[in-house]
């Protein structure tokens, strides 16, 4: 990189078209994580019209089809596409009802455990004082419990079942955001609208709610979406040591699990394809969460 | 009956340096006494550590006093029930330095401006409109402006929506901290020219601090002269200005940049750092760098004496060595 | 045929290009100046005038996206703009030395005070350490900073403001340059803080020979301590002439605004003078004058045409109210 004076002519910059950006600019941006989003929307998509698409019912099979391979190889059929398990279940509407698990049990964990850790973080950065130390060291006692260990603790208390997955991924990841949102609250306090609030005479919840919040949605947003992979994960992980969503219902961690036994005998697809569809799905959360990082945080914005 | 009178109000802050360092004492406000009247502008002047922003937020109720009082409309703060704190807030605004950060940038121009009233009377919504309005047509911008967000305007012109919404509530008094120090020159006169009208249309009172003697001379009925936490000299804004008579104002207004290359200027250049707050010398803390300074300087700390209309606290006018 | 100057810029225009070319900012435009040796030179603007631009321009220390779309740099008689980088690092610090606005930013935190300021004696002049800190020594006490022997030895961190942004000056005249260029100096300094160092540069002026250039937006600094004045308005240099002309007579409505726009110590009455509107968006300058949607003043051929710089008693003004001098510049 040289900083030599370039000559460069007046005309060549003058006689540039200078262009408004279309509204759908942001697209062409070079990182811009097209084919993440799309995977994800194919995902959602199939979620949301599983009951139509799949072709057979992903709880039933027929015995007498079970450990059918996939339809391109020999002994399978264009009736189960992606084969069929041990139960003899279509494989393909297992997946397909399986993304409905994922996506459902992932974003509602996010969103309770960035409600809760949200909450507090505001709370504990905003009033400080005890309220502050108490939270603190609640968040840090939870953080120093190692994630899985603990779900797998909570589940075996309070046994499995998709709603009770919902509540110990938020009650265990709750904390991350405490931290960030806590950080955030303490420098956003020394901005000098918060002061201007206080001089006006709101309430301390006035200003929390008013000025606090709004200001670290974005923050929330990104950090969840970054989480949505490793919920995704820690599900899959619970539901295949068998303490997760339970059967018969068809979640993608379950079906690995159930898979195993076919392993050694070259029943690959009851293995691959979950493993597969957990893999896609976590990898374009992550993409998306990381490139929403840098397009919300208005220091490193280029646009 | 002045709007606000400070009567030797001093504000402490402990300090901790490491897990074994010494305990100390920032004196940043020490027995200071100033008053604000109704309809008049009190110009603090300065330099780094003088205290003349703890006083701002002292003044605001931000901080509280660890000695003295502030007294509002007569009564003192501290004695202040709900209902007082109320009004007292809606009677006190304030105007900071940074337009930038002063407006919560999620919110639009119409909510900022109307966050005072959201306090004390439920207005409706059709009134708390009105007002709005009225206060942008006050400050000079369209009406239009309600409905934009922050980053939609300059500096001048958030600096206006500041002031706008410092307005809302009917305040008496309005403490203005640099107000138009990160503005660029040409937009500061505007600013400054509005708050000199808002003054004499509302009947405002100003506590204006600014580093810039000249805008504070400008604005100014009264001047205040503050180093290291302490009042030095206190009085009328043009005589100050034209006779300064404690030694670190004759200073202080010599270092001021001339507005021309003709205007003679004695040049007074002192000696020497301003020191930190946290070691401030003994007796008078301007000795170390005063001109003019005598034995008892070291050992006494003079008091404010009144000299021809004004306070100075300065032993060459105390009668205590007869000077 | 006037001597040549110790630094003259002809038609200077700095560009910078968005990445896709889509804006072009035009942040100094057709500058022309001239600065004689040992004479002090105030460039005066506000925030998007393109005065910190002109002074990276004339340091060449411009970053990627700014292209030097025109003119001569000249500098004791050599085009800047035709030497190398290599080059240039030879002249930078060595011949024209450039002060910064935050002296925290200027001085490294982890390198000791003598490290740094012995630093460009030892590159430029391939001093050995001894050498070198030496010399240090007795810039520190050049530049009035007590006990300069225990100093050279502290960090950035342990001094006030004030003695670090002498620190910063005592590195500038560290290889007694013949320019130096000051961006903003006192800002961040209190004012008696100030008055001390601007009374120092001037001293340290007067010892050296040295020509100063003031890059400032306070009119105050420029009436202290300059021999000559240019005033930028949008990238362009509007009004320029020695300091007291143009204090006394400006020509530009600009130049007058501005003046009459700062609160006088001696007139508490004064209204002051606003100039209304906004400061202009580089990128889609109007057409003709560049001040006109802000001009008192304005006329039809204001809006149409930009006026070149017209020459008038060794001042020089870019406003169709000065058009009876000669043009200097070609640019209609």
């Amino acid at each position: 990189m040289t900083m030599r004076s370039e000559a460069v002519s007046s005309e060549v910059i003058t006689a540039q078209a200078i262009r408004e950006p279309s509204r759908f600019e942001f697209m062409r941006l070079a990182d811009f994580p097209l084919v993440p989003v799309l995977i994800l929307v194919g995902f959602a998509v199939i979620a949301i019209f599983a009951s139509v698409l799949a072709p057979h019912d992903p709880e039933v099979g027929k015995l007498v089809a079970r450990f059918r391979p996939p339809a391109w190889q020999h002994g399978g059929s264009m009736e189960y596409l992606l084969g069929t398990d041990h139960l003899g279940r279509d494989v393909l509407s297992r997946l397909m009802f399986g993304a409905r698990i994922s996506l459902v049990v992932g974003f509602t964990a996010v969103i309770v455990a960035g409600a809760i850790g949200t909450v507090l973080g505001i709370v504990s950065g905003y009033l400080g004082g005890w309220v502050d130390q108490v939270i603190m060291r609640i968040t840090d006692t939870w953080l120093a419990l190692p994630a899985l260990t603990f779900a797998i603790f909570l589940a075996a208390i309070v046994g499995p079942s998709e709603m009770n997955i919902v509540i110990i991924l938020g009650a265990v990841y709750w904390t991350r955001y405490a931290r960030v949102i806590r950080g955030e609250v303490l420098s956003l306090k020394e901005r000098e609208f918060v002061r201007l609030a206080i001089v006006a005479g709101l309430s301390k919840s006035k200003i929390m709610t008013r000025h606090i919040l709004p200001n670290v949605i974005n923050s929330a947003i990104v950090l969840g979406t970054l989480m949505l992979g490793v919920v995704i994960v820690t599900e899959a992980a619970l539901s295949f040591l068998g303490i997760g969503v339970p059967p018969p219902k068809p979640a993608w961690g379950l079906m690995l699990s159930d898979g195993k036994r076919g392993l050694m005998v070259g029943y690959w697809w009851l293995t691959v394809l979950p493993g597969s569809c957990i893999v896609l799905m976590v990898l374009s959360a992550n993409l998306l969460g990381d490139w929403l990082r840098v397009k919300l945080d208005p220091q490193l914005r280029q646009l | 009956m002045a709007l606000v009178e400070a009567t030797e109000v001093s504000k402490h802050f402990r300090t901790r340096r490491g897990l074994v360092g010494d305990a100390g004492v920032v004196r940043a406000v020490d027995g200071v006494s100033f008053a604000i009247e109704g309809g008049q502008t009190l110009g603090v002047v300065g330099e780094s550590g003088c205290g003349k922003t703890t006083t701002a937020k002292l003044v605001l109720g931000l901080e509280q006093p660890t000695g003295g009082d502030i007294r509002f409309e007569g009564r003192d703060l501290r004695a202040l029930d709900r209902a007082g704190r109320r009004h007292y807030r809606k009677s006190v605004q304030a105007v900071f330095q940074d337009p930038y950060a002063s407006l919560n940038p999620r919110m639009r121009i119409a909510a900022i401006i109307a966050e005072p009233l959201l306090v004390g009377e439920q207005l409706t919504a059709g009134e708390v409109r009105k007002r709005v309005l009225h206060l942008l047509d006050l400050v000079g911008l369209p009406g239009r402006s309600a409905d934009l967000f922050p980053h939609e305007f300059s500096g001048g012109q958030r600096q206006r929506i500041a002031i706008a919404r410092a307005l809302a509530s009917s305040p008496k008094l309005v403490v203005l901290d640099e107000p138009v120090s990160a503005l660029d020159v040409s937009i500061r006169a505007q600013i400054l020219n509005l708050l000199r009208d808002l003054q004499a249309q509302l009947g405002l009172s100003y506590l204006f601090i600014a580093h810039d003697l000249a805008a504070v001379a400008h604005m100014s009925h009264t001047i205040v002269v503050m180093y290291l936490g302490k009042v030095v000299e206190i009085g009328d804004a043009e005589t100050i200005v034209r006779a300064p008579k404690h030694p670190y104002t004759a200073a202080l207004f010599s270092a001021a940049l001339p507005s021309s290359p003709d205007e003679r200027r004695e040049e007074i250049v002192l000696p020497g750092e301003v020191p930190s707050p946290l070691r401030p010398p003994p007796g008078c803390h301007f000795h170390p760098r005063c001109p003019h300074v005598m034995e008892s300087c070291r050992r006494q700390a003079p008091a404010l004496t009144k000299v021809e209309s004004r306070l100075v606290a300065c032993h060459l006018y105390s009668g205590a060595n007869g000077g | 045929m006037s001597p040549r100057a110790l630094l003259e810029l002809e038609a200077l225009s700095t560009h910078y290009v968005s990445a896709r070319g889509t804006r072009v900012v035009r942040a100094v435009e057709d500058v022309s100046l001239r600065v004689e040796a040992g004479e002090t030179l105030g460039i005066v603007g506000e925030s998007g005038s393109g005065k910190t631009t002109l002074a990276l321009t004339i340091l060449r220390l411009l970053p990627p996206a700014a292209r030097i779309t025109s003119g001569r740099l000249m500098f004791e008689g050599e085009d800047l703009l035709k030497k190398s980088e290599a080059e240039m690092r030879r002249v930078r610090g060595k011949r024209i030395a450039m002060i910064l606005q935050d002296p925290m930013a200027s001085l490294n935190p982890l390198f000791t005070i003598g490290d740094q300021v012995a630093e460009p004696i030892r590159v430029h002049e391939g001093a050995s350490r001894g050498a070198a800190w030496k010399r240090a020594g007795e810039l520190l006490k050049a530049v009035r900073i007590p006990s300069p022997q225990t100093r050279l030895h502290q960090y950035p961190h342990e001094m006030s403001g004030g003695m670090r942004q002498r620190i910063v000056g005592a590195i500038a005249i560290s290889c007694e340059p013949r320019l130096l260029i000051a961006d903003e100096p006192t800002t961040s300094l209190d004012l008696t803080i100030q008055a001390q160092y601007l009374n120092l540069l001037r001293e340290l002026q007067r010892a050296h020979g040295l020509a100063l250039i003031f890059i400032t937006h306070n009119l105050g600094i420029v009436a202290k301590m300059c021999d000559q004045l240019a005033v930028m308005y949008a990238g362009r240099v509007v009004e320029a002439g020695p300091v007291r002309q143009v204090f006394r007579a400006p020509v530009h409505p600009y130049t007058r605004a501005l003046l009459n726009s700062i609160p006088r110590m001696s007139d508490k009455s004064q209204r002051l003078t606003a100039i209304e509107g906004q400061p202009p968006d580089l990128a889609a300058l109007p057409p003709g004058c560049a001040f006109g949607p802000r001009c008192p003043s304005v006329f039809d051929r204001c809006r149409k045409t930009e006026p070149p710089a017209f020459v008038h008693e060794g001042g020089l003004a870019r406003c169709w109210l000065a058009s009876a001098g000669d043009t200097i510049s070609g640019v209609a």
